[in-house]
């Protein structure tokens, strides 16, 4: 058999690995935290326990975590790589469209060949495109709905204007289901990066960590 | 203060005299209504000498598309206070439900308010509007409630809107709304408005916004919704007598249980307290007595936008999830949801296992 030479090639920069992590973090605590708020799944013995206090504060304070690791992501989206940049959300080329195409028809199985790519292959841009429109939802909602008992300015800049767009029982009903709409979109991440990782042999997981991907000398071109 | 000579009171307070309201008394409702308008005490011998100025402003009630529950929240008095007797005193000129003269003898007394005292009266409104079929739906007299609307609130002074009905439709605009009812705001834009949605409204936050007029000859300030906000301000949620068990994680969790005879948070219980603006925590209703969180009840979210449609079911803290059917719960919704990705998952995995790996380092040449 052929030996395949791999470079070790620096996709995600620093940055990007930082705030995907933090994120990371963010999703798990407010998962824990959240599903408490909407339904008190433990409840006090005693009046002098603060579960529900401790819970929401730890959801504002992964809230501002999440808005400042939304920022960080979103001006390395236009500093960083062109693997961070945000044209890799779009298929906006011709070569993109194509790697598009690819992608979708190896994870239906109708193609066998893996949808290389240094950095997100097209059919994942598209995929983050969409989580990045339900994190900005989570933030502008969940920000609307703290402004309510917070007086921080921050609130009232980033959430407290939707207020006046959707009914306050809509805007939680909404933040609620989004949360299950990222559930969905964890799984299915997970369960792809794992499967590419081992199929792909370019070491896709280690590099969300370390920041580097070992591709083959075929797929630099 | 010393006692000033008689002739100098206006009508209102020389009718509270006449009906035997002390001077304690009255100086008690000044400083409570001062209180109920978020004014500091000081305002009281303010609003004291503004309702002893007082000419008795005349007052129009109209009664629309509605069930007169706010006209029940007026008339609840169990000992004539102050408050109610002021109410009383001033609207005399028309109202549908307690004036004396009927038929056209009521019609008349109508038209002459607004003949004779135009752009210097009051107009109350109490209910919806209906609009489709060219307005049939409610009609007075023969004339429609909008016909009605327009020539009173258009010729008004200030137009005072009474309950969720007059407010944005309250529960005859519920969905489908078969009449395409709406309240005062839409149907006579750009006129003088203060709305106290609420089903029904209270009388405290009536009263408080006329002698507010009285005493400073113009409309509270208001939100964009056109609420007062000494009223409606503050959510339930953030001055309930509850709240202590909210945050310390007690619920009830059925009626009657452990936690209900305690007094416990009524969130699980669907209470709509967290998603509510109004002052009941603070100026409660029956003269103080209670208010519906107080004596057990959670919140039902009345006094919020289109409350029939977006805060229900009462008993369950989040809406309907649109779309699904009537039993789906954001959480049956999302579990679902995640249940079948990760279903779809597994067949993924087993289609991949089935079909083999693929040769990766063959098709790569
Ligand atoms: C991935 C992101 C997030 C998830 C999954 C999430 C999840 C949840 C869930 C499930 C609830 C309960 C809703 C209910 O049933 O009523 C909730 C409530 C809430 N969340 Fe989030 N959340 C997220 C982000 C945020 C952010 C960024 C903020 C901003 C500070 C925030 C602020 C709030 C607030 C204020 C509430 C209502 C708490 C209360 O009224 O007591 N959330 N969240
Ligand atoms: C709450 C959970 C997670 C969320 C919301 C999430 C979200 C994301 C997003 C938005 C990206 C795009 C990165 C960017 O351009 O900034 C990404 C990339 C990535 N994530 Fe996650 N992630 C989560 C958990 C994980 C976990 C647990 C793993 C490890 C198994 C993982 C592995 C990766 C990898 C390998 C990439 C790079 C993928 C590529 O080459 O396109 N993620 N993730
Ligand atoms: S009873 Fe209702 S308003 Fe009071 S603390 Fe509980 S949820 Fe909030």
């Amino acid at each position: 058999m052929e030996q395949i030479r791999r470079i070790r090639v620096y996709a995600w920069e620093f940055p990007v690995r930082f705030s995907h992590w933090i994120n990371f973090l963010c999703v798990l605590t407010f998962a824990v935290t959240g599903l408490y708020i909407g339904n008190p799944y433990a409840h006090a013995h005693e009046s002098h326990q603060w579960i529900m206090g401790w819970m929401r504060t730890l959801h504002f304070i992964a809230g501002y975590v999440f808005l400042m690791s939304f920022i960080i992501r979103t001006y390395w989206a236009f500093m960083g790589n062109r693997y961070a940049s945000w044209k890799a959300l779009f298929p906006f080329t011709s070569e993109q469209r194509r790697d598009l195409a690819n992608a979708l028809r190896f994870y239906t199985f109708t193609s066998k060949k893996p949808p290389y790519a240094i950095g997100h292959n097209a059919a994942a841009g598209l995929v983050y495109m969409g989580v990045v429109v339900l994190f900005a939802f989570q933030i502008v909602s969940g920000f609307a709905m703290y402004s309510l008992s917070s007086q921080s300015i921050i609130a009232s800049v980033v959430g407290g204007w939707f207020l006046s767009v959707m009914e306050l029982s809509t805007i939680r009903l909404f933040h609620h289901i989004t949360m299950y709409l990222i559930f969905a979109f964890v799984l299915v991440h997970i369960y792809i990066a794992w499967w590419l990782d081992t199929v792909e042999k370019n070491g896709l997981i280690d590099g969300i960590f370390s920041g580097s991907k070992f591709v083959t000398e075929k797929e630099l071109e | 203060m010393g006692k000033k000579p008689e002739r100098e009171y206006g009508e209102i307070y020389r009718t509270l005299l006449n009906r035997g309201v002390t001077r304690r008394d009255f100086m008690k409702f000044c400083t409570a209504t001062a209180a109920t308008l978020g004014l500091s005490a000081t305002y009281a011998d303010k609003i004291a000498e503004a309702v002893q100025k007082a000419k008795k402003p005349p007052v129009v009630w109209l009664e629309m598309q509605a069930c007169t529950g706010d006209t029940e929240s007026l008339l609840r008095a169990s000992k004539p206070t102050a408050a109610e007797l002021i109410l009383d005193i001033i609207s005399y000129d028309y109202h549908e439900t307690v004036m004396a003269p009927a038929g056209h003898q009521a019609e008349k007394s109508l038209a002459d308010v607004v003949k004779n005292h135009k752009g210097k009266y009051i107009a109350i409104v109490e209910g919806s509007i209906p609009l489709k079929d060219g307005g049939i739906y409610c009609t007075i007299g023969g004339k429609s409630a909008l016909a009605i609307a327009k020539e009173v609130c258009g010729n008004a002074m200030a137009t005072i809107a009474v309950g969720n009905c007059a407010w944005d439709g309250g529960w005859p605009a519920a969905q489908p709304n078969p009449t395409g009812a709406v309240g005062v705001k839409d149907a006579v834009p750009g006129i003088a408005l203060v709305n106290l949605p609420g089903c029904p409204m209270n009388v405290e936050n009536l009263v408080a916004t006329i002698v507010h007029f009285l005493t400073f000859g113009s409309l509270p300030v208001t939100d964009t919704m056109g609420r007062p906000l000494f009223a409606y301000g503050k959510r339930i949620h953030d001055n309930c007598e509850r709240r202590g068990h909210f945050d310390a994680g007690q619920y009830v969790k059925a009626w009657g249980d452990h936690g209900h005879r305690q007094g416990w948070c009524l969130y699980e219980m669907g209470c709509k307290g967290p998603e509510t603006y109004h002052n009941c925590p603070t100026v409660r209703w029956n003269e103080g007595v209670n208010w519906p969180v107080g004596s057990g009840h959670g919140c039902i979210g009345c006094a919020a936008p289109n409350f029939w449609d977006t805060m229900t079911p009462f008993y369950r803290r989040l809406p309907k999830v649109p779309g699904f059917g009537i039993e789906s719960t954001a959480d049956k919704v999302g579990v679902g949801l995640a249940a079948a990705t990760a279903a779809g998952l597994v067949a993924h995995g087993v289609v991949r296992a089935v079909k083999g790996k693929p040769k990766e380092e063959k098709t790569e040449e």
